[in-house]
C-alpha cells in the first residue's frame, strides 16, 4: 500500500522530462505568484488575463515565422506583451481612460491579430499548442529561460519593492515626492509580461495566468500581510505544481499536465477558501463572541 | 522675509476651462495661510497646481528654496485603505526623501513612533491601516507629514468628516508647525477656525477676490462677492484675452506691500473693475 503509493509520488520522476517539468514548475511558483499578489492587491487581477492574450499575436507571428521554434515564439511574445502594457500604461497616463478600458482596448486588438495570424498557417492543433502549452516537453532552453526570468524577477521585485508597494498604496503621494512611479508601474508590467511569457512555454498563454493569480488569491485566505501573502502564494504554487504533475501522471484517463496544475491550484484555492483562518467561509458560520474591546 | 512659494499670473484649470484665473502674489515663508472659497472656487485646483499634480495652464510657478520640500495632503486621498499596510509602515512612507528605495529604515523607526506618538495613535503601530475609523486615519496621515519634516506643507480640506476633538489636535499640530517657521497653506471652509487660528488668508472665487490679514479678507462683501464670482461657469467661454502687460503691478509689489493693502491681488487682475460695471 504505502509502496504503491510511494512508486506513484516519486514513480513519475525518474523520467527526465517529469524531472525538467517539475523544475520549470518550480522557478515559476518562486517568481509569478509574487507578481499575482501585487496584481490582485491592486484589483488588477484581470490584467494578467488580458496580458496573457496580448502575448498571442507575438508568439503567433514568431509561429508564422519559424514554425514552432521556441526562440522566435518568445521574442514575439514578449515584444508583443510589453508593446500592449506599455502603450495601454502610456494611454492611462495620458488620457482619461482608466488602465482597465485602455488595457482591454489593446488586448482585444492583439488577441483578434493573433487568432488571424495563427489561421494563416497552422491548424488547429497548433492553436492548441500556442495555448496550452506543453509542460512535458520543455527543452534545456525552454528550462534556462525559465530560470532566468524567475532570477530577474525575484532580484526586481527586492530591488523595487519599496516603491511599488508605496505605488500600489499611495500613488499620489509617491507622485509628488519622487519620479520613480512610472518607470516603476512600467517595470512591474514588464515583469508581469516575462512570467506570463516564460509560463507560455510551460503552460500556454491561458494557463500561465492560472499560475500566476490563483496562488495569490489562495494566500489571502492565510496571512494578511505582504511578509505572509508573498511566501504562501510560493508554497501554493510549488504544491500545486507537484501535485498537478503527479496526478497527470498517475491518473488513468489522459489528463493534460498543464491544466492539470492549474486544476490543482483551483482545489488549494476552493479548499482555503473554505477553511483558511483570514475570512474563510467555514469560520463565518461559527460566530466567535466578541471581545471586550 | 523670504518668499516660499511666488505665483505670476497663475491659470489653472481643466479642459482649458480656468479653475484659478490669473493669480498673482506670494506665500511667504513661515506663513499660516487659509484658503478659503466657496466649492468649486479652485482652492484644491491651487494647492493641487502648487505641489506639480496637475500642468499649469498660463503663467508660472517659483517654488523658490522649497523645492524639493513640499508636503501635500489631498482632499480625498488616494489611498487603498484595504491594502494590507499597517501604520507604522504609512508613516515611514514620509522618510522616501531620506531613504528611497534601498535604505534600511533604521533610526527612522524612531522618528515615526515619535509622529505616532504626537498625532495620539501610540498602540495603533501595528494595526493595518483598513481598521482605523476616519479620525485615525486622518492623524496617521498627519502623522506622515510630520516625518515628512517638510518646510512647506499643504493641507486640502483635512478636517473634512473629523470630530472637533480630533480637528483640535490636528490644529495644535499645525500651530506647532507655524511656530517652527514652516509655511502651511490650508484650504478650508470653517470660518471661524480660519478667524481663530489663520493669521493670512486668501479667498479664491476662481478669481482672486483678497488675499491678506484674515480679519481684512473675510469681509461680508469680500464673501458676497466671492459668491456671485464662483457660479459663473460658460461651456463656451471664449478664449480668455486677458493682456499680460496691463497688471505687471501685480508682480512688483513685495510682500510687505500685499499685507498692507490686502485687496490688491483682485485689483491686480481687474476683475473687481468688471463686477463693478
Amino acid at each position: 500500500m504505502i509502496d504503491a503509493l510511494l512508486a506513484g509520488l516519486v514513480g513519475p520522476y525518474e523520467f527526465g522530462f517529469m524531472r525538467r517539468a517539475l523544475v520549470g514548475c518550480l522557478a515559476l511558483s518562486l517568481s509569478a505568484p509574487p507578481l499575482g499578489v501585487f496584481l490582485m492587491l491592486r484589483r488588477m487581477s484581470l490584467m494578467s488575463e488580458a496580458m496573457s492574450h496580448a502575448i498571442l499575436p507575438g508568439a503567433a507571428a514568431g509561429f508564422l515565422v519559424a514554425g514552432l521554434s521556441l526562440p522566435a515564439m518568445t521574442l514575439g511574445g514578449l515584444v508583443a506583451g510589453l508593446a500592449v502594457a506599455l502603450l495601454a500604461g502610456f494611454v492611462t497616463r495620458s488620457t482619461m481612460l482608466k488602465e482597465d478600458a485602455s488595457l482591454a482596448a489593446f488586448y482585444l486588438i492583439a488577441l483578434a491579430g493573433g487568432v488571424f495570424l495563427v489561421s494563416l498557417r497552422g491548424s488547429q492543433v497548433d492553436l492548441l499548442h500556442i495555448l496550452f502549452g506543453s509542460v512535458l516537453a520543455l527543452d534545456d532552453d525552454a528550462l534556462r529561460l525559465i530560470g532566468g526570468v524567475s532570477t530577474v524577477t525575484l532580484l526586481a521585485l527586492a530591488a523595487l519593492y519599496r516603491p511599488l508597494v508605496m505605488e500600489c498604496v499611495d500613488p499620489l503621494y509617491l507622485r509628488t515626492v519622487s519620479r520613480t512611479g512610472g518607470p516603476v508601474h512600467y517595470a512591474f508590467l514588464a515583469l508581469v509580461v516575462m512570467n506570463l511569457v516564460a509560463g507560455f512555454q510551460a503552460l500556454g498563454t491561458l494557463l500561465a495566468v492560472g499560475l500566476m493569480l490563483l496562488p495569490a488569491i489562495t494566500a489571502r485566505f492565510w496571512a494578511s500581510d505582504l511578509s505572509g501573502l508573498i511566501p504562501v502564494s510560493m508554497l501554493v504554487s510549488v504544491l500545486a505544481s507537484a501535485i498537478g504533475l503527479t496526478v497527470s501522471y498517475n491518473a488513468e484517463i489522459r489528463l493534460p499536465t498543464g491544466p492539470a496544475i492549474v486544476l490543482a491550484a483551483g482545489v488549494l484555492y476552493i479548499v482555503s477558501m473554505l477553511i483558511g483562518p483570514r475570512g474563510g467561509l467555514l469560520r463565518r458560520l461559527v460566530r466567535q463572541r466578541h471581545l471586550e474591546a | 522675509m523670504s518668499e516660499a512659494i511666488r505665483l505670476h499670473c497663475l491659470t489653472l484649470g481643466y479642459d482649458r476651462h480656468p479653475a484659478v484665473h490669473h493669480l498673482d502674489g506670494a506665500i511667504a515663508e513661515g506663513d499660516l495661510l487659509a484658503l478659503v472659497g466657496p466649492n468649486g472656487a479652485g482652492k484644491s485646483t491651487l494647492l493641487k497646481g502648487l505641489v506639480g499634480e496637475i500642468p499649469v495652464l498660463d503663467g508660472r510657478i517659483e517654488r523658490g528654496p522649497a523645492k524639493a520640500g513640499i508636503a501635500y495632503l489631498p482632499q480625498a486621498a488616494e489611498i487603498d485603505r484595504g491594502f494590507p499596510l499597517s501604520v507604522l509602515d504609512l508613516v515611514a512612507m514620509g522618510l522616501w526623501r531620506r531613504l528611497g528605495a534601498w535604505r534600511s529604515l533604521g533610526r527612522g523607526r524612531a522618528a515615526c513612533e515619535a509622529a505616532i506618538a504626537a498625532v495620539g495613535l501610540s498602540g495603533f503601530e501595528a494595526r493595518p491601516i483598513g481598521t482605523l475609523s476616519g479620525g485615525q486615519f486622518q492623524r496617521a496621515l498627519f502623522a506622515r507629514l510630520i516625518v515628512q519634516d517638510a518646510r512647506v506643507i499643504l493641507l486640502d480640506e483635512p478636517f473634512t468628516g473629523i470630530d472637533a476633538r480630533t480637528v483640535g489636535d490636528l490644529i495644535a499640530l499645525i500651530r506647532g508647525w507655524h511656530a517652527q517657521g514652516r509655511t502651511v497653506v490650508a484650504a478650508l471652509h470653517d470660518f471661524a477656525q480660519v478667524r481663530a487660528h489663520f493669521p493670512m488668508t486668501l479667498l479664491l472665487a476662481r478669481e482672486p477676490i483678497a488675499w491678506g490679514p484674515t480679519a481684512a479678507v473675510l469681509t461680508p462683501e469680500n464673501l458676497e462677492r466671492a459668491r456671485q464670482l464662483s457660479e459663473a461657469w460658460d461651456e463656451t467661454a471664449a478664449i480668455c484675452r486677458h493682456d499680460h502687460d496691463v497688471h505687471d503691478h501685480g508682480q512688483d509689489h513685495d510682500h510687505a506691500a500685499h499685507a498692507s493693502h490686502d485687496h490688491h491681488h483682485g485689483h491686480a487682475h481687474g476683475s473687481q473693475r468688471e463686477a463693478a460695471e
